[in-house]
């Protein structure tokens, strides 16, 4: 394959196609069973944006840590969070990967590097920058990715998080995935600049846009910041530029969206169907073997469903348990 | 033993902790300079800038990144110089520190401390002088410390710096100065939720915690005069709290007094007297500062007190 026209290896692509896949398939079966009423909280869908979590964490390893969103699904397959344990979770299961005390917006694998989901938006920034600090005091090569979102980014934390990585020269890369509404409100409203790269350079770092629908744009950019960050050269804050499929949440009646605006976007702007036009035009992997993995994608998730409704809620046991370490 | 002021103390157990475990810095505002009430003097020179750590004006990055560091095996001790400025970093400190563990499911320790200091110290007004300890008492998942004297100083902040759970470490401000025998014993730590009997005593019990232990211990030696016999009891940490040490205290007298500074409305002193009261059943009184914020000019503030007199007034009806 080495006159293929990527500058990644076919196996990492089909990697990174069944990473896409499964989230896809995640998130579109829980679309399903919240409207089913088998969920017993709030969850906030990734589908559309896979691109994304899947070109940046293909950079990262268990070392690398990264801190989420409420809109943390994507994040957490990508970052190789077992797909059984994260839907355990969001059921309230005691296989849960937090024993059902956490939910979609708190579901963590610190031994994966990912310090959690986030209820609170634009808090995962400063978790980011304590977890890069670490890295660089320890000098173990680790950075750590902030995940926000386009509303998220004008939290107070999170520009101050900005300023203080950027002080302090941390191996930080801030991504704001930008899909364009915080929770209703236009970004083109709420953001007072025109562009992150202006919020970027106001806080002395590199700021890059790309097309976060472009899985091969996304992991070129995020590449550069993350090498960069790597090697000591700092913080950068990468925009992607993304959809979400959904509602802010499960539930959400989006009257802000424009008539047939979803539709467009299934049907024009669906990373996936852009990665897959790609790997299959440029003749490196073949329809067949996408079809193949989509089928396994779903039987993952369907098993993961299985898994998690068969698995006991936790007991009353477990209700006081994990609040401190060594008091009560 | 020694001498050491109550700042100095805290200084020492940094010092004695930031030796013994390589993990442990520090960072806040200032702190290089050895911080802004001197309470890290030198500590720069010996552990150099990556551990006695500057930073911006900036509380809520500070607190996060401090969550953050802690939650992959570091040990920070943050300094918010005010409990007040630590309202900028509310967020970080109890929907992110207090909640990492039970909401992953027991994976993550957040073994933290965040000085916070309190008080009303003379003249500084509505945003630098006030006793917020309640606040957090409501948190699960905090650990609350108040320190009222050198020695407990020391041997209280080297257990939070050992502790493996968030411990928000309330000083007071007009403490810094306070002398007194330290213990110089490395070794030596005090438990959390252990506390110190202050004054023994037969009629009354009185418990109170930070710079208002020494003031109930003054009321207790002229109540004495009168044949009044208080016993004061230093909580030292408000969570845990010692409700052995109080119970046992107040089946013996019958009757209790919670004294703090903070503001009496919703304050810890009232957890204290609902247990008292509904274990034992006994009399409680609380006394506690007017529900206002501090003044500034010093005959208002004065008033924002609790003294000696009101506390033995208050011992003298329920004696």
């Amino acid at each position: 394959m080495t006159d293929q026209p990527f500058s990644i290896d076919r196996g990492t692509l089909l990697d990174a196609y069944r990473t896409m896949k499964t989230i896809r398939e995640f998130e579109e079966r829980l679309h399903v069973d919240v409207a089913r009423g088998d969920i017993p909280g709030f969850v906030h869908l990734y589908a559309g944006e896979e691109a994304a979590a899947t070109a940046i964490m293909l950079h990262l390893g268990d070392n690398d840590r990264i801190a989420s969103t409420h809109r943390g699904h994507g994040h957490c397959i990508a970052k190789g969070v077992d797909v059984k344990e994260m839907m355990g979770e969001i059921r309230g299961k005691a296989s849960g990967a937090c024993k059902g005390k956490g939910g979609s917006m708190h579901i963590a694998d610190l031994s994966k590097g990912m310090m959690g989901a986030n209820g609170i938006l634009g808090a995962g920034a400063p978790l980011a920058c304590g977890a890069g600090l670490a890295a660089k005091r320890r000098g173990d090569g680790g950075v750590a990715i902030s995940f926000v979102g386009d509303g998220a980014s004008n939290q107070g934390m999170f520009l101050e998080s900005l300023n203080l990585a950027a002080v302090w020269n941390l191996p930080v890369v801030f991504v704001v995935e930008n899909n364009g509404y915080a929770e209703s409100t236009s970004v083109e409203w709420a953001v007072a600049c025109d562009s992150y790269v202006d919020r970027a350079s106001g806080f002395g770092m590199p700021g890059v846009t790309v097309d976060g629908t472009d899985f091969f744009a996304v992991h070129e950019a995020a590449g550069e910041v993350i090498a960069r960050a790597r090697e000591g050269g700092g913080p950068s804050l990468l925009e992607c530029k993304m959809y979400r499929f959904y509602g802010h949440f499960e539930g959400d009646a989006q009257t802000y969206r424009a008539q047939g605006e979803v539709e467009n976007l299934r049907e024009n702007h669906d990373c996936i169907k852009i990665f897959r036009a790609a790997v299959t035009g440029a003749g490196v992997i073949s329809a067949a073997e996408l079809d193949t993995i989509d089928a396994q994608a779903l039987a993952l998730v369907n098993e993961a469903v299985e898994h998690a409704t068969a698995a006991p809620m936790p007991g009353p046991e477990d209700l006081e348990t994990d609040v401190y370490i060594s008091y009560a | 033993m020694g001498e050491l002021t109550y700042a100095q103390a805290a200084r020492e157990a940094i010092a004695e902790e930031m030796r013994r475990d390589p993990d442990v810095w520090a960072l806040g505002e200032d702190l290089g300079r050895g911080g802004v009430f001197g309470q890290y003097a030198g500590l720069a020179d010996e552990f150099g800038p990556e551990r006695i750590c500057d930073t911006p004006i900036s509380e809520a990055s500070i607190m996060g990144a401090s969550v953050g560091a802690a939650m992959v095996g570091t040990r920070p001790i943050v300094e918010m110089r005010f409990s007040d400025f630590a309202l900028c970093a509310v967020d970080e400190l109890v929907n992110q520190a207090a909640k990492a563990r039970y909401m992953f499911g027991g994976q993550a320790r957040v073994p933290m401390v965040i000085r916070e200091p309190i008080g009303i110290w003379r003249s500084s007004a509505a945003q630098h002088s006030q006793s917020l300890e309640a606040w957090y008492t409501h948190i699960p998942g905090l650990v609350v410390v108040t320190p009222a004297t050198p020695a407990d100083n020391k041997g209280l902040l080297k257990s939070a710096i050992r502790s493996d759970d968030p411990v928000v470490y309330m000083e007071h401000k007009n403490l810094w100065s306070l002398a007194g025998e330290v213990p110089g014993d490395e070794d030596r730590t005090i438990p959390l939720g252990a506390a110190r009997l202050a004054r023994a005593g037969e009629d009354v019990t009185v418990v109170s915690w930070s710079r208002m232990v020494h003031v109930c211990a003054g009321a207790a030696a002229a109540l004495e005069g009168e044949g009044i016999s208080a016993e004061v009891i230093d909580l030292r940490t408000l969570w845990p709290w010692d409700r052995e040490r109080v119970l046992g205290s107040v089946a013996r007298t019958g009757r209790l007094l919670v004294v703090h500074e903070a503001v009496s409305v919703g304050g810890f002193g009232a957890e204290v007297a609902a247990t008292v009261a509904e274990e034992l059943g006994a009399p409680v009184r609380r006394l506690g500062a007017p529900r206002i914020p501090i003044p500034y000019a010093p005959p208002l503030e004065d008033r924002a007190r609790v003294t000696e007199d009101m506390i033995a007034a208050a011992v003298r009806e329920m004696a």
